[in-house]
């Protein structure tokens, strides 16, 4: 993708990234794409290659935005999120994760999201986009990818169908826009030009929508993965 | 033992890639007694009501059907399938449960001597007139009891191939204790008709000595032997496990990494043979089937079409392809022909679009409308700058969506990537 980090990226600002992930090769690989301080404004702070490593590395150097793998020895990215709720959770200096994994099936995306992570993108990312959606999460929007958007949407469609909705468990017109077009491979500065609204309107569409996602009637959700023979 | 060994005279001829004779079983689907009648029936290609009748026929000729029956229960596994459910033996998914099954296990053997004796003891004294009554009944007793906890023996192995009766574990144990219980009664009426009663007591220690001290001496003998064979058969299922893997991937991944290794100057042929491999193999880990490798036949429902459309040209053009798609339905004539133009907008994407990145393909069920969006991010174009001769865009892909009753919109703007959106209203059921 052609995309540059524009505003919200730039070497003027810093962020402390730790990566998690029980590939070394691939952790070597994430270092020297996004690790050059000076130019991308990413430190790489800590690296980890398994549950427990991950919550001491975590603890120990508080960093902002964490790169979780889904896939990890010792119980998986989901249980280092629940291990570091409380650091997500802190009112100064909270930690933000963002799942980066080389599975996209829908059962590891919706399980990190409820988790708590504050988006999923697959390994197939450009160095570019990975340091931009790293700065997007610091900020504490979401970031999906086209085929999150999806499962998604396909998850809040099914709960469409009962009348007696709470409103939390349903995408409001827009949000579905948001997401659609997410799913067709827009960029959010390309949402915002096609939908006439601002780039911070779409993120915050966005955080909607994950904020939704991780409230929403878990039983909908099981329902949708039984159907889908997920679970 | 003539039973197990009987090889098939049927109208069913065994398996052309399963040469293996087939064995008989005896049918745990519908059976009433020990499922001889039916698995024989099955065997044989012959009603169930035949042989039952033929059995019952035996059993006024001295008993000799009773006598036969208990032979076939004690001799012959049991099976799944018999009349009517033949191909759904189960020995072909378990075939390590077939060769255990197949030993009849001492206690079995004991059991069937205790029957014969029975039986013959049954078939000396039916007619002795006064005495009968003395060893007739106890027999009848034993007999009935035997039958329950053998029938019980038969539903527990079954139970724990086919995952059912967990909740029906109480009346197994009901049943199991009645059987034990008429047994038990059976023996001493027996001791008691025979005037034995007296010394009850000492024998009945003299025999629970006995047992405990064989309990005590094999016990752990065969506590270790059961652990032993369940390490046995994890071990051996995580092995076939393995090979399986390892055949996957010798046959898929080795074979793209020697033709990478042979094409290594060609980056598009590189490019495209490992996305071919990621997706085969991505296929293979997460989908529930497990099944990468077999797509012969013709798509049936939207979602597996796009995916197989988007596939092909992935492969074909050597540019990543990324599908979203949200619902699914089957796919009619209407939605065939959206597919055949969202394939032509997908290559078209794939050869001017490529440079900019992968294409993204999003495909959406709505009630009664079908949205397609095919995306690039490449140079973009000016449909009227086209030549009216170039029939690609116009043809295959407007005006197929027209002619079938649906919309295409272009949308490209130079240098910003082309999208083209493909709607389609379903057909009314």
């Amino acid at each position: 993708m052609t995309e540059n980090t524009e505003a919200t990226g730039g070497p003027e600002r810093r962020v402390r990234v730790v990566l998690v992930d029980d590939h070394r090769m691939f952790r070597t690989g994430v270092q020297a794409e996004i690790g050059r301080t000076e130019e991308t404004g990413v430190e790489v702070v800590g690296e980890a290659a398994d549950v427990d490593q991950a919550v001491t590395v975590i603890t120990a150097t508080r960093p902002e935005v964490v790169l979780l793998d889904v896939h990890l020895p010792g119980g998986g990215g989901v249980e280092v999120l629940r291990r570091c709720a409380p650091m997500m959770g802190a009112v100064e200096n909270p930690v933000r994760f963002l799942a980066l994994s080389v599975s996209d099936a829908a059962e590891d995306v919706i399980g990190v999201i409820r988790g708590g992570a504050r988006g999923y993108v697959t390994k197939t990312i450009t160095g570019t986009d990975l340091v931009d959606s790293v700065f997007r999460v610091q900020d504490g929007d979401a970031v999906f990818s086209p085929r999150l958007a999806g499962f998604v949407l396909d998850a809040f469609a099914s709960t469409d169908a009962p009348p007696v909705d709470e409103d939390m468990d349903r995408l409001t017109q827009r949000e579905r826009e948001v997401l659609r077009l997410i799913a067709r491979g827009y960029a959010y500065k390309e949402i915002a030009k096609q939908l006439f609204i601002s780039v911070k309107t779409v993120e915050s569409h966005v955080s909607a929508v994950l904020r939704k996602l991780q409230l929403s009637n878990r039983h909908e959700l099981t329902r949708w993965a039984t159907a889908r023979r997920l679970v | 033992m003539p039973a197990a060994t009987t090889r098939a005279p049927s109208s069913h001829a065994p398996d052309p890639e399963e040469p293996a004779p087939r064995k008989l079983y005896r049918s745990a689907d519908g059976r009433m007694l020990g499922g001889v009648a039916r698995g024989l029936a099955g065997h044989l290609g012959l009603p169930v009501a035949w042989v039952r009748f033929v059995f019952l026929g035996l059993f006024f000729a001295d008993g000799l059907g009773a006598l036969l029956y208990a032979v076939f229960w004690i001799v012959v596994p049991l099976g799944v399938g018999g009349v009517g459910g033949v191909d759904r033996s189960l020995f072909e998914t378990a075939p390590d449960g077939r060769r255990r099954l197949r030993k009849p296990d001492t206690g079995q053997v004991f059991a069937l001597l205790a029957l014969l004796v029975g039986a013959v003891v049954f078939v000396g004294n039916v007619d002795m007139g006064s005495k009968a009554d003395r060893y007739v009944w106890p027999a009848l007793l034993i007999g009935a009891g035997s039958v329950l906890v053998w029938r019980q023996a038969d539903n527990a192995r079954r139970a724990q191939w086919i995952e059912v009766g967990r909740r029906r574990r109480v009346l197994h144990l009901a049943r199991g204790l009645a059987g034990v219980a008429l047994v038990g009664l059976g023996l001493a009426a027996f001791m008691v008709v025979r005037g034995s009663a007296a010394q009850l007591g000492t024998a009945l220690t003299a025999a629970i000595a006995v047992l405990t001290g064989i309990a005590l001496l094999a016990g752990p003998y065969l506590v270790r032997m059961t652990q032993d064979l369940s390490e046995e058969r994890l071990m051996r299922i995580r092995a076939q496990e393995r090979a399986e893997v390892a055949a996957h991937v010798h046959d898929s991944v080795l074979h793209t990494l020697t033709l990478i290794q042979r094409n290594a100057d060609d980056g598009g042929e590189v490019r495209r043979l490992a996305r071919a491999q990621e997706r085969e193999l991505r296929n293979w880990l997460y989908n529930p089937e497990g099944t990468g490798k077999e797509e012969a036949e013709e798509p049936s429902s939207l979602a597996e079409a796009v995916k197989r459309a988007a596939a092909e040209v992935e492969d074909k053009h050597g540019v990543p392809l990324e599908v979203v798609v949200v619902g699914d339905c089957p796919l009619d004539e209407k939605l065939a022909a959206q597919m055949q133009a969202a394939r032509e907008a997908m290559v078209n994407a794939a050869k001017y679009g490529g440079e900019g990145g992968a294409v993204q393909v999003f495909a959406e069920v709505e009630g009664r409308t079908v949205f397609v969006s095919v995306r690039d991010r490449g140079p973009g174009f000016d449909l009227d700058a086209v030549p009216d001769d170039r029939m690609g865009v116009r043809e295959s892909i407007i005006g197929r969506m027209q002619r079938n009753g649906g919309t295409a919109r272009l949308r490209s703007v130079p240098g910003g990537g082309t999208e083209v959106e493909l709607e389609m209203e379903r057909a009314s059921e």
